[in-house]
């Protein structure tokens, strides 16, 4: 179906608990993201970014509010059909690899293709593509856990990639690698944006990160608020500024 | 997920984690290695005294009795009466238990039963020995009942009721003392039986050996064919009628086409007429529930391994959620659906069952047949035609296919476990 956005959420509300324990994570959070944008939801822990996402990725329902994806609204799908989305038109990089120990590269990166029922001669193909795509088809038979930090987040990567998603999830992507290798993943995932047109939503508290993506969507305490509410120093901003121009010449 | 896939990724998992699967199909392997090898023992021993009941006789028989005139305590002493007081010593009950005779009148009642084919006195005789050849002479005894029985052969062919030729079924201890080169060179020989009549006088009557039989554990003696027992009869009562025309036991065959209830039906029928009508099931029928209940116990305590090795399984199952939260979380968030989760480890407990029931029934089997045939030459050489362990492919797969279902129904709680994960929760970082 043709939409304008590939999401369109409008007053997305999600509380936690009940009672006295009761945590409202978002207060009524309003997002669109076109086709082919790169988009950072930043914030602090604790703000409510992570529960945009589950829910933009339809990994969890809103208790209020509604969210239109690729032209669906989520609420009418059935569970099967929020599965075969998620499996088709989604991608996920998590700041944890999740990787599956003692399997090997290859079997790791068409885990969605397996999950949808593709055929064993078409995943290794697909599979097979995405790593050269990656740099990482000779590694394609080494077990997972004796790659370095920077080859698993590109297996990862190469995971989100296998099933030719719309839009790419990505949970702080660099959260847990150094700088350098950090640098190299961003610059494969905007690449991958630039080259292929997935969407790119980006989750994290790095501005840097988020700087270099097309729009910036800051979050705090459940709701959006303007960027120097989210930001102290103009510095800060300053800094983000190189990287953009950095980012652009990577 | 394919069906193939699921399969080949839930195998691939049980072998994951190597120790922890080894361990689990090790406890396994120990219950179904015992309910193996207890099926086998119940199956070998129930086609021992199978092989036993067709000794002792067809099933189409029944062995017929007066009914026992034991007299309760304090009745008193029993009245004489000329025509049926008579007692014979019978085979039937403990040694030296007499029963009241049957006379030819007796007969006529129970062949008129409706039901009943025909019937027979069983008349006992008394050989003295045996010889061939005119080598050196045997002790040797006739089984009375021999003429319907179906003996346990290893040579020859059985016993034929109608022929007029004197026939025997020679035990196949007597093959070698007797000369002969094998139980095949002994078929068809005419061996010479001595026997004394009434009056100390001996005589020999000849007979052909039509088959060589296994030393039965129920029924002693050779057989010999209704000509021969005629003849051997004749001999001993010396020429002279000694009138007698009663019989402790009597053989009567009953329609084959009868139902168990028409049976038993029958049986009630001669009891009223005055009757004890058993058929060899009957008389077994003791030995084999006493055997079925030891089967019965061993199973029990088979099952009680299997029973301990599901807690087993489900603990191994239960670790392994825990261990692959992230991986399940993965896995749901990628699109696959709680159902196919919950296929997968339910998958992962059956590959285990298996694995454990395939390899203990496996080795049960290799040792078992090893034991078996060390058994059949040491221990249980007494018994001839004893294989104690039969491992029968059908009770086999059922001991696989068992376990299996207790694999897969102590999967269940941890396979529903991991379906019901919820993908946020198991990729939330710590």
């Amino acid at each position: 179906m043709d939409s304008e956005w590939v999401i369109d959420a409008q007053g997305l509300e999600k509380s936690y608990g009940s009672g006295a324990s009761r945590f409202d994570a978002l207060k009524g959070v309003s997002v669109q993201i076109a086709p082919g944008e790169t988009v950072a939801i930043v914030g602090k822990s604790g703000s409510g970014k992570s529960t945009l996402m589950h829910l933009l990725a339809l990994l969890d329902e809103p208790d209020r509010g509604t969210l239109q994806v690729a032209g669906n609204d989520a609420k009418s799908l059935s569970k099967r059909a929020v599965n075969e989305l998620r499996n088709k038109e989604f991608g996920f990089v998590f700041q944890q690899f999740f990787l599956t120990p003692n399997v090997s590269v290859l079997d790791n990166v068409i885990l969605p293709l397996k999950i949808a029922g593709t055929g064993g001669k078409e995943r290794r193909r697909r599979g097979m593509e995405v790593l050269e795509q990656l740099e990482l088809a000779d590694k394609a038979g080494n077990k997972a856990t004796t790659l370095s930090g920077g080859q698993k987040q590109r297996v990862v990567i190469g995971r989100a990639l296998v099933n030719a998603p719309r839009v790419i999830f990505a949970d702080e992507p660099t959260g847990n690698l150094d700088t350098a290798t950090g640098a190299v993943v961003e610059d494969i995932l905007f690449d991958l944006n630039r080259s292929q047109g997935i969407t790119l939503v980006i989750v994290t508290h790095d501005e840097e990160l988020a700087a270099r993506c097309d729009r910036q969507i800051y979050i705090r305490d459940g709701l959006v608020v303007s960027r120097t509410a989210s930001t102290h120093t103009g510095a800060h901003a300053l800094s983000t500024a190189d990287a953009l121009t950095a980012g652009g010449a990577a | 997920m394919r069906t193939k896939d699921l399969v080949t990724t839930a195998i691939s998992n049980t072998f994951r984690s190597k120790l922890r699967t080894t361990l689990t199909v090790l406890a396994i392997f120990v219950g179904a290695f015992t309910l193996t090898l207890t099926n086998a023992v119940g199956a070998g021993v129930s086609q021992y005294v199978d092989a036993q009941v067709g000794a002792l006789g067809s099933p189409d028989v029944f062995i017929i009795t007066q009914a026992s005139d034991a007299t309760a305590a304090g009745d008193g002493p029993v009245e004489y009466d000329a025509s049926s007081s008579a007692s014979v010593s019978s085979n039937q009950g403990p040694p030296g238990t007499t029963t009241k005779a049957l006379t030819d009148t007796d007969l006529a009642t129970i062949g008129d039963t409706a039901g009943i084919e025909s019937v027979d006195p069983i008349r006992s005789v008394q050989p003295d020995y045996i010889e061939y050849d005119s080598g050196i002479p045997y002790e040797f005894s006739i089984n009375a009942t021999s003429a319907v029985t179906t003996a346990d052969l290893t040579a020859g062919a059985q016993l034929d009721g109608g022929a007029s030729e004197a026939q025997l079924v020679l035990p196949d201890t007597f093959v070698t003392p007797l000369g002969f080169a094998s139980a095949d060179d002994a078929v068809g020989a005419s061996v010479s039986i001595g026997i004394t009549d009434i009056l100390g006088e001996t005589h020999v009557v000849d007979a052909t050996v039509v088959g060589v039989s296994l030393e039965s554990l129920l029924a002693a003696g050779a057989g010999a064919n209704d000509a021969l027992i005629a003849e051997l009869a004749d001999a001993q009562s010396g020429g002279i009628d000694t009138a007698v025309t009663s019989y402790g036991v009597a053989v009567a065959h009953f329609d084959t086409a009868l139902s168990a209830d028409a049976v038993t039906a029958l049986k009630a029928d001669l009891a009223t007429a005055g009757y004890t009508a058993s058929t060899i099931e009957d008389q077994l029928g003791a030995v084999q529930t006493v055997i079925n209940g030891i089967v019965g116990v061993l199973n029990a305590f088979a099952v009680i391994a299997l029973i301990a090795a599901a807690f087993g399984i489900i603990n191994t199952l239960l670790m392994s959620v825990q261990e692959r939260t992230r991986e399940i979380g993965l896995m749901k968030a990628m699109g696959m659906s709680g159902g196919k989760v919950y296929t997968l480890f339910s998958l992962e407990a059956i590959v285990i069952g298996f694995l454990g029931s395939a390899i203990g029934a496996g080795v049960a089997i290799a040792l078992g047949s090893a034991l078996s045939a060390v058994l059949s030459q040491g221990l249980l050489a007494g018994l001839p035609g004893l294989n104690i362990l039969v491992f029968e492919p059908a009770s086999v797969a059922f001991v696989i296919g068992l376990v299996m279902l207790i694999a897969f129904l102590s999967g269940t709680l941890p396979a529903q476990r991991a379906a019901k994960q919820n993908p946020i929760e198991s990729l939330r970082y710590e």
